[in-house]
């Protein structure tokens, strides 16, 4: 499996929506086939319009503030005793998390297809606020659908949705988390596609959905690549970038402009949720080996037992407990250009507690997964290596959680 | 010689009536019962469709979930429901049996490896909810070959030149879905506009029995009489559930649900 130089990753895809021919897809029923192709044909066309760039770039710019910040993190670099260690901090981003650039991008196209309604799926929470804060900035009516279980763990997030006016839809079936609201909320769009624009929070769903996820989060690296050449004059020749991986939109986003360079010089690194040390569940399907199956509309590897059911997942961040994966990173994983491992949701929560420790830095559960293998293995590297982590999410919405785990103080010192 | 399923459409048709399909989940709420229930309903059913149930099942409504959930709890695996239709098939009062089910089975089981076992359990069609055309090219030549009837979809939001490709490269039957829902949703379109469709679909391609499905319950059934056949789902699987709930047996209950809606449309 190849990815071939010079074209974006998300149009490597053939014919039929497949990466690397297996990868992706469309296994939709018949009745989403239509809306998916509008989509398909209205998004090829306006990815490269100029009016529609500019556009973007200009609510990129004013209203979701970019560029996000990229900081050394000169106590951690000390401690730590290794490579340098930096970090972009897409938590910055308005709403604070990397979520709102694909929300953005699909109310712009909603708006001009003449959709009045969008409708989204979340599991942290950040995905649904930043669709509801789209949604609200351009006038509409907005529907996010989140697992009783979610609701109950990422209350801040659920606040906010509501509070920009969006309906929050509890989901009961199954494991009540992500992978239970992206059904529903496939569901509600097979019954509503009509009228309703559907937006999926990550670069899973059916093969549209995965290429306007990643193209839109291709802001993270276009800034970070500008911000390296700034401080270093050039891409440095040992750099290392680290990212959760749950549905793979972050990571995608912050990896897609250095897509070309060797993997010896720059090296992608991403890192799933193992779940609870003790437990045998987890949401790592690229870690711990799950073979290929169909999940929401896509062929991705895949939490699932021998019959094909699909494997319930335990993580402490909401935000990366789902049993699949993007197909992009299937692929990339395959053609061996990213790594991929995993981190307990005990190292994350030490790996929280050794960031904010050291530096002014407060990243969710999410990006603390990344943090925890990055600091463990920057030790072991020159100091000329530059290991870069993405904090693409803010841990205010995580402060239930980890003042249950660690105590008060994490969640007041910061 | 006619396949088992365009017999059943012949037969009715004969009769001056849409075949009766009707669907349940193998396995709701055991394996012993489900097959009980299909033994039972085939006296007034024409063709039995069966769930496979699946854990995400991105086109189910809460009636189909609930009972695809509750097979699955109780233990269901694939090679039960296989045993489940061979048993069915045995028996005296056998009809054509057609799985409905998602992808993701089929390609676990190994598309080859799933066909065989179909082909020797004595299935007659299948239904691949979300392996739509074109995706569904090769695998549907692989059932023809296997004298399995591919069955494919069509729904309202089908393009003219898709409807003419798709029913071109269908086999005998073919399914239409009355409006945009999950299975389980009231019937949100009128009677009128869904046989205008239907009718749409019949002069394109006159030779193919074409059923419609979702929506039709003992209240909306009648309305479609002049049609080649009718599938009630979701009405099945609640009445299951209520019967559950109330301590009493599906098998009876269901049973007279099915002679009733067999009933309405004679
Ligand atoms: C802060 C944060 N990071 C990461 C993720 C994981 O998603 P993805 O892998 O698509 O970036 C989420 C998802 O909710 C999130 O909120």
């Amino acid at each position: 499996m190849r990815i071939k130089k010079g074209i974006p990753v998300i149009d490597q895809g053939d014919r039929l929506g497949f990466w690397g021919g297996k990868f992706g897809g469309n296994f939709v029923p018949e009745t989403l086939k239509k809306p998916i192709e509008d989509l398909e044909i209205q998004f090829n066309k306006l990815k490269n319009n100029k009016n529609f760039i500019r556009e973007r770039d200009k609510y990129f710019k004013n209203w979701i503030g970019t560029p996000t910040r990229f900081i050394k993190l000169n106590n951690l670099t000390k401690h730590v005793g290794g490579a340098q260690i930096w970090s972009k901090v897409v938590s910055d981003a308005n709403g604070g998390a990397h979520k709102i650039y694909n929300a953005t991008v699909h109310c712009l196209l909603a708006k001009r297809s003449g959709k009045k309604v969008i409708i989204g799926d979340t599991g942290a929470g950040y995905a649904g606020k930043m669709l509801s804060m789209a949604a609200k900035k351009f006038g509409l009516k907005c529907k996010i659908f989140m697992g009783a279980k979610d609701i109950k763990r990422q209350q801040p997030n659920v606040k906010a949705m509501k509070k920009n006016g969006a309906d929050v839809i509890p989901v009961y079936s199954g494991s009540q988390t992500l992978v239970d609201a992206v059904s529903e909320c496939m569901r509600y769009w097979v019954a509503n596609c009509d009228t309703t624009a559907m937006c999926v929070g990550s670069t899973v769903g059916p093969a549209i959905f995965v290429r306007i996820c990643g193209w839109s989060t291709s802001q993270i690296s276009r800034e970070l690549k500008d911000q390296l050449i700034n401080e270093f004059g050039e891409v440095p020749r040992k750099l290392k970038l680290y990212n959760c991986v749950g549905g793979g939109s972050s990571s995608f986003g912050f990896w897609n402009e250095f897509m070309d360079y060797d993997k010896k010089q720059v090296e992608f690194i991403g890192v799933e949720a193992g779940g609870p040390a003790k437990s045998k569940k987890h949401a790592a399907p690229l870690t711990y080996g799950s073979k290929i199956g169909i999940l929401h509309g896509a062929a991705q590897y895949v939490n699932q037992n021998s019959d094909g059911q699909i494997e319930e997942t335990e993580s402490i961040s909401a935000g990366l407990d789902y049993p699949g994966i993007s197909p992009l990173h299937c692929f990339l994983k395959d053609a061996k250009r990213a790594r991929y491992t995993a981190a307990s949701d005990e190292e994350a929560l030490k790996a929280y507690q050794i960031v904010t420790k050291y530096e002014n830095l407060r990243p969710s559960l999410e990006p603390s997964h990344a943090f925890s293998v990055a600091i463990k293995e920057s030790k072991k590297f020159s100091k000329d290596t530059v290991v870069i982590i993405n904090s693409c999410g803010d841990a205010y919405k995580d402060r239930g959680i980890l003042e249950k785990k660690l105590g008060k103080k994490y969640v007041k010192s910061n | 010689m006619l396949n088992q399923i365009s017999l059943a459409f012949k037969k009715a048709k004969d009769e001056k009536r849409p075949a009766l399909l009707t669907y349940t989940v193998a396995g709701d709420s055991s394996k012993k019962q489900s097959l009980e229930i299909l033994k039972e309903i085939s006296n007034y059913a024409d063709i039995l469709e069966v769930g496979i149930p699946h854990n995400t099942p991105v086109a189910d409504g809460g009636q189909i979930q609930t009972s695809s959930y509750r097979a699955i709890k109780n233990g269901i695996k694939m090679n039960d429901i296989f045993k489940i239709v061979s048993d069915f098939k045995k028996s005296k009062n056998s009809k054509p049996v057609i799985f409905m089910g998602y992808y993701n089975m089929i390609f676990q089981y190994g598309e080859n490896n799933f066909l065989k076992k179909c082909k020797k359990s004595g299935l007659d069609g299948l239904i691949v909810v979300d392996l739509p055309w074109p995706e569904n090219k090769i695998f549907s030549n692989k059932c023809k070959k296997n004298s399995i009837n591919f069955i494919q979809l069509l729904s309202p939001t089908t393009s003219n030149k898709r409807l003419k490709s798709i029913t071109k490269d269908s086999h005998d039957m073919i399914y239409y879905i009355s409006m945009l829902s999950t299975t389980g949703g009231k019937l949100k379109v009128s009677p009128k506009k869904i046989l205008v469709n239907y009718n749409k679909i019949k002069k394109i391609s006159p030779k193919k029995n074409c059923v419609i499905g979702f929506g039709i319950t003992e209240k909306t059934i009648s309305n479609f009489k002049n049609t080649d056949g009718l599938v009630v789902g979701s009405q099945i699987c609640k009445e299951i559930t209520r019967s559950l709930n109330n301590r009493q047996n599906p098998v009876i209950n269901v049973s007279k649900m099915v002679s009733k809606l067999r009933k309405k449309i004679s």
